[in-house]
């Protein structure tokens, strides 16, 4: 036995406590920042970046930034963003060149829409699938009443008048709508065992799919006109709508294909020895599971979509980012460009991260226990 | 008390209009005749219309002059050359810049997706926050961004950002040395080649050894030696027959080296820092696909976390990635489209704009566009597809 070791009897052994290094914040800094020389090196890098792109942000975004104003000359020393460009034409990019006396038509339109959504997500509410039913029905009767006009009263307002957020909405939303049951009816006939239904949805879903947004709207823009008899005519909205919706349902049927093939081919045979003819296979029992099964691809596609009505700008709908451009080139607000597109950056990201979350809500909402 | 058992008549047959395979049939009829019905519709109302409008129809017009010059083309193009030049220019352009940003998009995308998984937590969380911010903001809005706020703000020729001395940054694009080969320059292509050949066989040698011997070749290093040191031989024997042009401030613009213009730059930008936010997402998923056991069986092999990342993992990631790979390399080139927004000369701008404009005969020109986005979209997947099959999994 050596001297300087102290001796304990069994078992009063004195806890240590652990190395500084091994826990609390040295420890953390330890095993995620400088685990090794190159981790090292690599967070200082990291902090230098952030150091020279953050401060100078914010300085420009709110140090310096100029907030009140009702001209360009409040922002005449140029040190900082000029919000005040987004103040002046913030109903323009809210609702486009719709008449201001009737712009609480647009508005009650939204109030009727989050009230009506609102209620989905109240967990005990007993009518939830009525709700969705006017959501999915109701509301687009309603909304195109309200937005359209001329009956109830209402003055007529032309599409060429929406604009802005307003309009990046409606197509967003009627692309959706409408992808989804036409996206799931192409799918089926995709598997369907009918050579001829086959072989029309593959011809359908692959040329849309293989083309660009960009020539599906030109087509829409030059080419509908011409394949419709002689006197008739859409506006350029509608066509622009119908071009969206079959470009996003070919992307849909995609995707929920993908569900139809992940389920198991028990499950088909199994609703058939109960009995069930296609109609009511599908219904009840194949697309609740595959649909749920690919929601994460759905609302992709949905974001996509949504991402993808910008594209209407160069037709010359003057959607949210179309309006920014309009404003940015205005000759009194010329070179306030940035402070547009940062606004629409911000628009858009807030509106495509919610989706995202709330398809991960959802996924997790509906999971029945398959995961290990 | 006893039931009489009689012999199980044959089940009725359903009538006609229930049998299955009648049904079947009646109802394809249906649909095909709808289609044909409403093609012809379509077709009739079309040509009225164009007669009607006084449109020319067919394909003549591709041997007219174009009279519109185009700002940038790899080929020679002027004002005198046919509409069928003018496409082939806006096809080309398209190409070039389709490649050009799969190439930035995959490099930038798997360093970004190993950054995502890296143990450093600062550097995967900037990696995170840059994939999520680029995919939920709309790819046309950061094209906007790059060409109006970041590109067109640059200072003009006379005031260029200057890099080394010989590339300059304005807002005209930018501008830098172009090589000019001079007489014996052959040679030195011809000496890439055969490094590039001799590299194949060493490779095929060196693999064959291994399996027979489990000798080890430094390949790399060898294929590094061929491929660019016989060049720069080739080159210090014919006295480097290669003259730079360097580009010189004359006058209110730059003249002489290559002028990259500032849509092209754009594009390329936009197109590859936005598609490599996918990417990213892709490679991490395929890299977490690949279990944790494989990593821990290569370590008890005695492998470095190097090379089990480049002989275990990544082989086995790729199976994964391919595939979905694939799909944002078609999304790259379809995206590629938005050219036309900020007036680089694909051919959606060249062609169905300009094109169109001055010929109005939409059916052709759209018909061409598409067909010619439709052409590359399957030749993209049939390269990825002949790809992958070959790094699928063989089983035995």
């Amino acid at each position: 036995m050596s001297d300087t070791a102290p001796s304990y009897e069994v078992g009063k052994h004195p806890d240590q406590p652990p190395p500084v290094t091994a826990v609390g914040l040295l420890g953390w800094l330890r095993a995620n920042l400088f685990s090794s020389w190159l981790n090292g090196l690599m967070t200082i890098l990291a902090i230098l970046f952030l150091l020279w792109i953050i401060p100078p942000l914010i300085e420009w975004a709110v140090i310096k930034a100029h907030w009140t104003g009702d001209t360009r000359a409040a922002c005449a020393d140029r040190s900082g963003a000029c919000w005040v460009f987004i103040e002046v034409w913030f109903r323009q990019l809210m609702y486009g060149r719709y008449p201001p006396d009737q712009i609480w038509r647009i508005d009650s339109a939204y109030v009727i829409a989050v009230a009506a959504g609102a209620l989905l997500f109240v967990p005990r509410f007993p009518w939830k699938q009525w709700v969705a039913v006017f959501l999915l029905v109701g509301f687009p009767i309603v909304a195109f009443f309200l937005f359209v006009g001329g009956s109830f009263g209402l003055p007529t307002v032309e599409t060429p008048l929406w604009g802005g957020l307003f309009l990046t909405l409606v197509i967003g939303v009627v692309g959706i709508v409408a992808s989804l049951p036409i996206g799931v009816v192409l799918a089926l006939g995709r598997r369907s065992s009918m050579p001829v239904v086959k072989a029309c949805c593959i011809a359908f879903i692959e040329f849309w799919r293989g083309v660009p947004l960009i020539t599906v709207l030109f087509m829409a823009s030059v080419m509908f006109p011409l394949f419709l008899p002689e006197g008739m005519n859409f506006d350029k909205l509608i066509r622009a709508l119908v071009g969206v919706m079959f470009f996003s349902s070919a992307y849909m049927a995609e995707v929920v294909r993908g569900g139809l093939q992940a389920l198991p081919k028990g499950q088909y045979e199994a609703a058939q020895a109960l009995g069930l003819n296609y109609w009511k296979m599908m219904a009840l029992v194949i697309l609740p599971q595959a649909l749920k099964m690919v929601i994460p691809g759905i609302v992709n596609t949905f974001i996509g979509l949504f991402k993808d009505t910008t594209l209407v700008l160069i037709i010359g709908l003057f959607d949210f980012l179309g309006m920014i451009q309009l404003a940015g080139t205005n000759p009194d607000w010329l070179g306030f460009a940035i402070e547009g597109y940062v606004f629409a950056a911000l628009g858009f990201f807030i509106f495509c991260s919610c989706m995202s979350r709330y398809s991960q809500h959802l996924e997790k909402k509906l999971a029945t226990g398959h995961k290990r | 008390m006893a039931v009489e058992l009689t012999d199980a008549a044959p089940p009725a047959r359903p009538p006609l209009y229930n049998d299955p395979r009648i049904r079947a049939i009646f109802f394809q009829a249906v649909v095909l005749g709808a289609v044909l019905l409403g093609g012809l519709y379509l077709v009739h109302n079309t040509i009225r219309n164009l007669e009607s409008q006084g449109i020319a129809s067919g394909f003549d017009f591709l041997n007219t002059t174009a009279g519109f010059s185009i700002s940038m083309s790899l080929i020679d193009y002027s004002q005198q050359s046919t509409y069928g030049r003018a496409f082939l220019v806006g096809v080309i352009n398209t190409i070039l810049v389709s490649a050009i940003g799969v190439f930035f998009a995959t490099i930038l995308g798997f360093l970004i997706g190993v950054a995502r998984l890296s143990e450093n937590w600062l550097l995967s969380k900037i990696a995170g926050a840059y994939i999520e911010v680029l995919r939920n903001i709309p790819l046309l809005l950061q094209l906007f961004f790059w060409y109006f706020a970041v590109l067109r703000a640059l200072p003009s020729p006379r005031n260029s950002v200057q890099l080394f001395s010989s590339f300059f940054l304005n807002n005209r694009g930018l501008s830098s040395p172009s090589p000019v080969p001079q007489e014996g320059f052959t040679l030195v292509w011809v000496a890439f080649v055969v490094g590039i050949i001799a590299t194949i066989a060493v490779q095929r040698w060196a693999k064959k050894r291994q399996e027979a011997t489990g000798q080890q070749f430094p390949v790399f290093f060898t294929a590094l030696g061929l491929i660019l040191g016989l060049p720069l031989l080739a080159a210090i024997v014919t006295g480097f027959p290669l003259k730079w042009d360097y580009p010189e401030l004359k006058g209110f613009n730059f003249v002489g080296g290559v002028v990259l213009i500032p849509e092209f730059v754009a594009l390329v930008v936009a197109l590859s820092t936005y598609t490599a936010a996918f990417i990213a997402e892709i490679v991490r998923s395929g890299i977490l696909a690949v279990s944790h056991g494989q990593t821990e069986a290569a370590y008890a092999l005695g492998l470095r976390p190097g090379p089990t990342l480049r002989l275990v993992i990544i082989p086995q990631a790729l199976r994964v990635i391919i595939p979905p790979l694939t799909s944002e390399y078609l999304n790259l080139t379809k995206n590629s489209s938005l050219a036309a927004a900020i007036a680089y000369p694909d051919i959606v701008l060249v062609f169905a704009g300009t094109v169109l404009m001055q010929t109005g005969q939409a059916v052709e020109i759209i018909g061409m566009t598409m067909a010619c986005y439709l052409t590359l979209s399957l030749l993209i997947s049939a390269f990825m597809n002949w790809y992958n099959k070959k790094m699928a999994l063989v089983e035995r």
